[in-house]
């Protein structure tokens, strides 16, 4: 018997490096079967040294594919497994391989979905936003540099672990563990789009609801203050006690602070929830996106808002 | 702007747009994309804020089966040459400089996901080249075609920043200075709230009945403004595992009680 073939760690990791650009040529018809292929091109040159079985390869992995770009990681690794079985003499059928990318596709895009862009990615991104907001490079150097260095970590362990596996890998996809990931990704990334639609989500209403003429003693009186240093001392005890309505005799609550005293927040969840609804109703988030603009600019020429 | 900087502009914008089909590294988003911006055109400060800002709106705008979202790329490189171009023109007023690009930046994120579209199409003949290539058992042809495919995308943001670095910064400060106050306030009120819609893609996606209390959880905890992103991070972390945990055990126990929770842990003491 012939001497084994195998693929290196360098061959493996030249598919891994070339897997990051899956999505180049995504098209309509096919979606990511041209980066798959592109993808593959190392372990096909390994593995096959006659001309007919690099076209046979070549042609089997052209055929239609399409997943989350990250998760495909172990399906890769699976079919370098398989790939690697068939270049030794074993009887793997091309239905097989196509077979096992189809089958693991499906399941695993609706992992990759909520773990990486509903939940790692608005974390992520919403911290470095926060300091960012603030001025700091820290930001986003923090968002590029966490995000890339759990996707490369992410690809090529879980491309190695379906390399390793092979097709067992199936049964553990079929198993209780994929849920598990989703359902709680799925409950962290509730719990903080929640908390960011209280934080980022901004809405003011500025009419005034009442005006009120405060009592003497609920507000500082200016006139009364005794001179110089005294004064603004005397004035600053009286505003620690008094709060923000004590500086003048007169209590103007605005609508929104009526609102806040309910829950903060309320107009930027109700807003976000009739969000839910169009998106639900099949409206183009970009149309919504731009009707908010328009109310914003009706609502600040009315001055409501 | 110098050649130098328009170059540097112009190689950022082409990494925005290949990351804008590829996901990887992330150079699409606006925090990496602004930033960068910002830092060839000397505007680093500004280019950070504007990236933060827009990273908070385009939190959940994630491409899933039919529903595309606006399209992230065009989106931050064109906002932040229009902002670098206020800036460069005179504009005292950086925030004022800043929520107007975010403004007109979203109608251009939706030009940018018109020319996706077009690329996606364009890419059928491309791998029908590759299968041709395939046929032929030629690698270098394929290895070609895919980067041919990807370079395609970069040049779909490159070629926009570029036209838009020709601008005159004088008229786009004329521009913002010719405001009304009451359109810059409109739309600063408009950008604060179209966060929502990123937020809701991400919910329609995720909720089930299950989930929502979390939702509501962490709405209620994030009006304590001591708790950090990081301590609110936390807390669903281990709200998540609690919650998994406790289901685990309500599975495992079912049959296996006697129907009488407080019987069960009486007769434990023993």
């Amino acid at each position: 018997m012939a001497e084994k073939i195998t693929l290196s760690k360098k061959d493996r990791m030249a598919v891994a490096w070339r897997h990051q650009f899956l999505q180049g040529s995504w098209n309509y018809e096919r979606m990511q079967n041209g980066g798959w292929c592109y993808s593959m091109v190392p372990a096909i040159k390994k593995l096959y040294s006659n001309k007919e079985d690099q076209v046979a390869a070549l042609k089997r992995h052209m055929e239609f594919y399409n997943t989350h770009p990250y998760v495909s990681a172990p399906v890769i690794g699976v079919t370098l497994a398989l790939e690697e079985d068939r270049a030794n003499g074993a009887k793997v059928e091309d239905a097989a391989i196509q077979g096992v990318k189809v089958g693991m596709m499906g399941p695993l895009a609706g992992v990759g979905d909520p773990v990486f862009w509903f939940t790692l990615r608005p974390i992520l991104g919403a911290l470095g936003a926060s300091l960012a907001l603030g001025g700091s490079i820290l930001g986003p150097l923090l968002f590029f540099f966490g995000w890339n260095i759990i996707r490369m970590l992410f690809l090529w362990y879980t491309q190695e672990f379906g390399y390793k596996v092979g097709t067992a890998i199936t049964k553990d996809l079929s198993g209780g563990l994929l849920g598990k990931i989703t359902e709680g990704a799925s409950i962290l990334g509730m719990f903080i789009i929640g908390s960011l639609v209280q934080r980022w989500v901004s809405i003011s209403f500025t009419p005034v609801v009442s005006k009120v003429t405060q009592p003497a003693g609920a507000y500082i009186d200016w006139a009364n203050l005794p001179a110089g240093t005294d004064g603004i001392r005397e004035a600053l005890t009286q505003f620690a006690s008094l709060g923000a309505t004590g500086l003048d005799v007169i209590k103007t609550t605005t609508l929104q602070a009526n609102l806040d005293s309910l829950i903060p927040g309320l107009a930027a969840v109700c807003l976000t929830l009739l969000c839910c609804q169009l998106l639900k109703k099949k409206v183009s988030p970009i149309v919504i996106i731009l009707c908010l603009f328009a109310v914003g600019i009706g609502g600040r020429l009315l001055g409501i808002m | 702007m110098s050649i130098i900087t328009i170059a540097l502009i112009v190689l950022v914008a082409f990494l925005a747009g290949m990351e804008g089909v590829l996901d990887e590294f992330q150079f699409h988003q606006p925090l990496v994309a602004c930033t960068l911006i910002g830092l060839v055109s000397g505007h680093l400060a500004e280019g950070i804020i504007l990236g933060g800002s827009l990273q908070m709106i385009a939190l959940g705008w994630a491409n899933i089966g039919a529903a595309q979202a606006p399209d992230a790329a065009l989106a931050s490189v064109a906002s932040a040459i229009i902002m670098v171009l206020a800036l460069d023109g005179g504009t005292a007023n950086s925030t004022d400089a800043i929520s107007t690009s975010i403004a007109l930046a979203v109608p251009l994120s939706v030009a940018g996901l018109f020319l996706t579209m077009i690329c996606r199409t364009i890419a059928i003949p491309i791998v029908h080249a590759m299968d041709a290539a395939a046929e032929k058992g030629n690698f270098a042809a394929i290895d070609g075609l895919q980067i041919a495919a990807i370079a395609l995308q970069g040049i779909r943001i490159a070629i926009p920043a570029l036209a838009l670095c020709f601008v005159p910064a004088q008229v786009v400060t004329d521009a913002l200075n010719m405001m009304p106050a009451w359109l810059s306030g409109g739309m600063a009120v408009g950008g604060g709230m179209i966060a929502a819609v990123g937020y809701a893609m991400v919910i329609n996606m995720m909720a089930t009945k299950e989930v929502w209390p979390f939702f509501a959880l962490g709405f209620c905890l994030a009006a304590i403004s001591q708790l950090t992103l990081i301590a609110l991070g936390v807390i669903g972390v281990s709200l998540a595992l609690i919650y998994l945990g406790l289901k685990d055990l309500a599975k495992n126990g079912n049959g296996g009680g006697s129907g009488d929770p407080l019987g069960d842990i009486l007769n434990d003491y023993e």
